[in-house]
């Protein structure tokens, strides 16, 4: 294998070969996951069982968990409205994004947050967030206590390109340019601020040209190659826990559902979805796995049946848990 | 004893709370070399350096988030916002994300932030440099509101909110700052005065005048005015934490006097005193021999000419008539 990777121009050493097989299978797992609790999530959506909206992260797979995957569990993340695949991929427990998805109390959030808010502070997921870019600053601000207090950390700040036109994305890139922050700014391109195509939005080719406005390190890669994205975070993962400063990553990839439950997609056509699909960064893993003699074609079917077997005990668990008690309703505002 | 102006007294608790704790750290727009646009944090750079005296770009919104984003993750910032009025720039990280985090997360996270900025009217800043905004915020659920309105109370309450587990805004009146005529004995060591916890500032039982802020000052004074021209005994009530609110120290005073008279210096339409009329109207109408009188800002935006301003907050002329009129002595 070759030691070093040119991507968008940097020179980007290939870790992913010194990972174990394991990690690398895991991976593929944790893909899997995130489809099939998507698909189940969106059967639960049909049948009028989420009392909410859900935003579903099908396609996008590979640069949650290339990312996540390429940090360490210590280190912080800040996820999106669109955030189931970033918490799976952290670690959590599908069992309560369930629940938490279905309203009950024993979901990660008791059943307060829903879809939008899920988070579990202790295990350094800060939550995702239904404001379009709210947690960019909150993710610098946890970038500040690890400069500060926790310097072994580092933070990965997930937004999409909708994100990238907020105020805060600019007060946030400045404030962590001067400071010189441990925070790998990802964002997901996933091509659409909910209807609005990126060429609408930006007269800029790539958003992560606006590395220049900061004087930051960033590039743009392809959000749909797990080991592309792997490869990448982790180079700038090392480089922003020597002290470095943050980096921006822009990840093309894209959203094969519609925005959230209600978007009949008529700004898109059927073959721009198509033409994407085939860029299934799922099959793209496994394919590259099998390839390279990692898996074979037996044990990939294996990987995805115990991806399914989990999401299966996830929803028995959420359809068996029970709703919060009424009477909770005003706990848990203060501390 | 010493006695010391509101500003030195918001200053040392700063200073002592982070003498004590290396969590604590001051954030926001020239706090350091400045101190501060008012002066507030004038000498802490040299004590605590850089990275805890911190300065930041003009990034109201940003720097909201950020000190939201540390107090996550174990920090205890204080951030300044310079006039009350950025908070709106900020909105969205003080009422969508740092009051709501420990709810939405099902009360697994907390948020030990505070918020401190500069409030109220009558330094001829006009409109966008002179606002009231505490009801604004008060509304939110999981935000506390603080308004110290004298030096002794202004420590203590800033030290509680530093050792409070929840996002507090500290609102701190321009007009008090560096007036002499409002110094005051402060003791020299770490005290709290609890969140939540209202103040008698004149014991009387004529009139209950719940003020907040510079008003308290105003109506201490109409008081003593009173007292002497038409023997009138007012009790002025100071709820110093607007959220949580100590509506039993005003219901009891109510029970005593029959009376209550609100004033605040933001615009009436919505204000906080409409909730404290509210609150009175539901838990003590039997003790009410009067109606309600609220004696507000007008329902504008602060002008700038002196004469204008003057009409539009309350001024001791008509806090005076106000309580006049109500106790029918005109």
């Amino acid at each position: 294998m070759k030691n070093f990777l040119i991507i968008d121009g940097h020179k980007i050493k290939d870790s992913y070969w010194e990972l174990e097989k394991s990690l690398m299978i895991e991976m593929l797992q944790k893909m899997y996951e995130i489809r099939f609790f998507e698909g189940e999530t969106e059967q639960f959506i049909i049948k009028g069982q989420i009392h909410g909206t859900c935003h579903l992260y099908v396609g996008e797979e590979a640069t949650a968990v290339g990312a996540i995957y390429a940090s360490e569990k210590k280190d912080y993340i800040t996820s999106t409205h669109r955030g189931h695949g970033h918490c799976i991929a952290k670690g959590g427990d599908l069992k309560l994004m369930m629940a938490e998805l279905l309203g009950k109390a024993t979901g990660y959030c008791k059943g307060k947050g829903g879809s939008m808010h899920i988070a579990d502070v202790t295990s350094g997921n800060l939550g995702a967030n239904g404001i379009v870019g709210g947690s960019i600053d909150i993710a610098t601000g946890a970038a500040l206590t690890c400069k500060m207090k926790e310097k072994d950390k580092i933070v990965l700040c997930f937004f999409g390109d909708g994100a990238a036109n907020r105020g805060n994305f600019h007060g946030s890139l400045n404030m962590a340019s001067i400071w010189n922050l441990p925070i790998i700014y990802i964002c997901e391109n996933n091509q659409y601020g909910m209807s609005t195509p990126i060429k609408e939005a930006f007269n800029i080719k790539r958003i992560s040209d606006r590395k220049c406005a900061y004087n930051i390190e960033g590039l743009t890669i392809d959000g749909n190659n797990l080991v592309e994205v792997y490869n990448t975070i982790k180079h700038f993962s090392e480089y922003c826990r020597s002290g470095k400063g943050p980096v921006l990553v822009e990840c093309l990839t894209y959203r094969w559902k519609g925005h959230s439950k209600s978007d009949a997609q008529v700004y898109r056509s059927k073959e721009e979805v198509k033409e994407w699909m085939e860029k299934d960064p799922i099959i793209r893993y496994e394919t590259f796995l099998i390839e390279n003699g990692v898996l074979s074609k037996q044990e990939a079917i294996e990987v995805k049946e115990k991806a399914i077997k989990a999401i299966e005990e996830a929803v028995s668990f959420a359809e068996d848990s029970p709703f919060p008690d009424p009477s909770t309703v005003e706990e848990d505002v203060y501390a | 004893m010493r006695e010391i102006t509101y500003l030195e007294a918001i200053r040392e608790a700063m200073q002592q709370m982070m003498r004590i704790n290396p969590d604590v750290y001051l954030i926001g727009e020239d706090v350091a070399e400045y101190g501060g646009a008012f002066g507030v944090s004038v000498g802490m750079l040299e004590e605590f350096g850089k990275e805890r005296i911190r300065n930041t770009p003009i990034s109201e919104d940003a720097v909201i988030g950020v000190a939201t984003g540390s107090a996550v993750t174990g920090m205890r910032p204080i951030a300044e916002i310079m006039f009350s009025d950025f908070i709106t720039i900020a909105m969205d990280e003080i009422a969508n994300q740092a009051a709501k985090i420990r709810y939405m997360f099902g009360g697994k996270a907390k948020v030990p932030l505070v918020i401190r900025t500069a409030g109220g009217g009558g330094t001829g800043a006009a409109a966008q440099h002179s606002q009231s905004l505490e009801a604004l915020i008060a509304h939110i659920p999981g935000l506390k509101v603080v308004m110290p309105s004298c030096p002794y109370d202004a420590k203590g309450l800033l030290i509680a909110a530093i050792n409070d587990d929840n996002p507090v805004i500290f609102i701190e009146h321009k007009l008090l700052y560096k007036n002499k005529r409002y110094i005051q004995h402060v003791p020299e060591e770490i005290y709290e005065i609890p969140l939540g916890k209202g103040d008698i500032k004149r014991d009387g039982k004529d009139v209950t005048i719940v003020a907040t802020s510079f008003m308290v000052k105003k109506c201490l004074e109409v008081s003593e005015q009173l007292k002497t021209d038409y023997a009138i005994d007012c009790e002025v009530i100071d709820p110093r934490t607007i959220r949580p609110l100590d509506i039993d120290l005003i219901l009891e005073s109510v029970k005593k006097t029959s009376r209550l008279i609100c004033v605040e210096e933001a615009c009436g339409f919505g204000g906080f005193m409409g909730e404290v009329a509210a609150q009175v109207a539901e838990y003590g109408f039997d003790y009410l021999d009067a109606p309600i009188i609220r004696i507000t800002g007008r329902n504008c935006p602060v002008p700038y000419s002196l004469v204008l301003e003057n009409e539009m907050i309350p001024n001791h002329e008509r806090i005076k008539k106000g309580i006049l009129d109500l106790l029918r002595k005109n």
